[in-house]
């Protein structure tokens, strides 16, 4: 930490840019990438979203001989398979909110505006890096815990599934899709709340307290309203079967985005114009 | 350049700056006066685009701040609450800052090696002490090679070396011609560095002056007089110009007259003087005589005694 406080020079700058969209998007990837928590959160996402399906695989396969029919029906490969993207969920939509809320948490929001005070810029940025590189490390996971878990499965003779199967490539690829648009809609609840634990409490209400809430309701009630839920819609992304009382995959994936779209735009209106 | 044309600030009912105004010009060092809590950091804050205000303009260069294309290459800012991820290390974060702009790797490091913080560049932010914080600010503030430049309580954490580099670096910048914004709480630091001043006081502006006059203003206006006739001293020297006021009996403090006319007109009067001692009012203590009514935090007994609020 020594310099020469006799003379101090600024360098000049021969080149001067402007700030781009693309521009932010590879600002947005270098402080994505260069924190050890992100890092960690995704390494422990990938993990998770195959440990889980071989680790019920594996204790199914032992326990098949003594369960009753009536278990043995409970049982299906996809959700086994795909038991991990429960779990992945929960760490991508903490990573969600913290990629928002930690820069609010350390003052770096304020660099980060100085540098781009158009702000949505940061916004679309943060969201389309978070997303693509969920996605992009969420897919193989999924895909992985399937064959994994099939294969575990196949020496047992137990419970098989083709990934050709009606549907099944479909909700293989959704988990991820799903993973994804949990981390969109996480982030965009933490930029609206732009506070960590207030983030995170959010967007456990909206998952995890809500739907069980729903069966306080009249039966009739709960299973005209609770389809609609942001949870019950986004999973049928990843579920094969088709429950009368859920969304057919299309529209309840759709009516996802939608959510993540309507957090989004509230997110970028607030953004806009709420002080630093 | 940087305009605060009539602008106003409200955070709820409180209101943080009142209609302030004023213009920093290029080519010098401006400083930017006021107690704690006077709305400095508000303005600069209003000026970056960061809050909006409720009535008013300010641009810089031209343009209100978020209509810049590049803002980087129009203002540099250093913050004086901290702006930076504490678990990223300081590369990167002057990487992640210089990206938004297409600004290259080599300028980073050029800048880090610039605020001498070359063998702690990969350590966390975290872990960096309050200094090394102000110079990694200060990297990112000089990141797009700016026209204007705003620094708000620069020297805070400073050692007395890192205060000097602070000092220079200011000065250079301005002989470069570009438009230097710093402020400050200390009168004592601005006198060192700032060519012009801007003093407010609970959002309000009290002073736009340079820092000769600021000086002329507060040193020789008063003259400590000591005498048995102090009495009839008074009232002779009393007049529309001239207040005096009385500490001790025999002790007058006058103001408005010379050391000189005072003793001349003694000498006519036949009135001995065992005392005549013009009083250099410190730089420190003008600004607390100028910002009194003004100060936002009180501390009760001690707002009587200017070196300590001052401090």
């Amino acid at each position: 930490m020594t310099s020469s406080a006799a003379t101090v020079s600024v360098p000049k700058l021969r080149e001067h840019g402007r700030v781009t969209q693309a521009r932010v998007v590879v600002s947005e990837w270098t402080k994505l990438q260069s924190l050890r928590s992100t890092r960690w959160s995704l390494g422990v996402g990938f993990l998770l979203t195959i440990a889980f399906p071989v680790i019920f695989a594996t204790v199914t396969a032992a326990h098949w001989a003594h369960m009753s029919p009536h278990d043995r029906a409970d049982r299906h490969p996809l959700d086994i398979a795909l038991a991990g993207v429960n779990v992945a969920q929960l760490a991508i939509a903490v990573l969600g909110v913290l990629v928002i809320t930690g820069e609010y948490s350390t003052g770096m929001i304020r660099s980060t505006f100085l540098a781009v005070p158009k702000r949505l810029p940061v916004l679309w940025a943060k969201t389309g890096v978070f997303a693509v590189v969920t996605f992009v490390l969420i897919l193989p996971a999924v895909v992985i815990a399937f064959f994994a878990s099939q294969a575990i499965l196949q020496t047992h003779h137990i419970l098989q599934i083709s990934f050709g199967a009606p549907g099944v490539t479909r909700a293989v690829i959704g988990g991820a899709v799903f993973v994804m648009l949990v981390g969109i809609f996480a982030l965009a609840l933490g930029a609206i709340v732009r506070n960590t634990a207030g983030g995170i409490a959010v967007f456990a209400g909206i998952f995890f307290v809500l739907p069980p809430l729903m069966n306080v309701l009249p039966t009739s009630w709960n299973n005209a309203i609770s389809q609609y839920l942001p949870s019950n819609a986004g999973r049928t992304l990843f579920s094969l079967h088709t429950d009368p009382h859920n969304l057919h995959p299309q529209w309840g994936g759709l009516l996802f985005v939608g959510y993540c779209a309507v957090a989004l735009a509230i997110a970028a209106v607030l953004l806009v114009r709420r002080d630093t | 350049m940087i305009e605060v044309i009539d602008v106003t600030k409200d955070y709820g009912g409180k209101r943080a700056v009142d209609g302030l105004s004023f213009t920093v010009s290029p080519g010098i060092v401006t400083g930017f006066l006021g107690p704690n809590g006077s709305g400095k950091s508000t303005t600069m804050r209003l000026v970056l685009g960061l809050d909006a205000p409720t009535r008013g303009d300010a641009r810089v260069n031209g343009k209100h701040y978020r209509d810049h294309s590049a803002p980087l290459h129009e203002v540099g800012a250093l913050l004086e609450a901290r702006s930076v991820h504490t678990g990223r290390s300081a590369y990167n974060h002057l990487l992640a800052l210089a990206q938004t702009h297409g600004i290259g790797r080599s300028r980073v490091a050029e800048l880090v090696d610039l605020v001498g913080l070359h063998d702690v560049a990969r350590k966390r932010a975290g872990q960096f002490s309050l200094g090394m914080g102000q110079r990694l600010g200060i990297a990112s503030a000089l990141l797009g090679d700016p026209a204007t430049v705003l620094l708000d309580e620069p020297v805070n954490g400073l050692d007395p070396e890192g205060v000097h580099w602070i000092r220079t670096l200011l000065k250079q910048l301005a002989a470069e011609g570009r438009t230097v914004f710093v402020s400050s709480h200390l009168m004592s630091e601005m006198a060192l560095t700032a060519d012009h001043l801007i003093v407010i006081g609970r959002g309000r502006l009290i002073a736009d002056t340079s820092v000769d006059e600021f000086v002329r203003r507060a040193s020789g206006s008063r003259v400590l007089v000591r005498s048995p006739h102090a009495t009839r001293l008074r009232e002779l020297v009393l007049g529309p110009d001239v207040s005096v006021t009385s500490t001790a009996p025999e002790v007058l403090e006058i103001a408005g007259l010379a050391a000189s006319e005072i003793g001349d007109l003694a000498a006519q009067h036949g009135i001995a003087l065992h005392e005549l001692t013009p009083v250099q009012a410190s730089l420190e203590e003008a600004f607390m005589e100028l910002t009194r009514d003004d100060v936002e935090f009180r501390t009760g007994d001690l707002a009587a005694r200017p070196e300590e609020v001052a401090a």
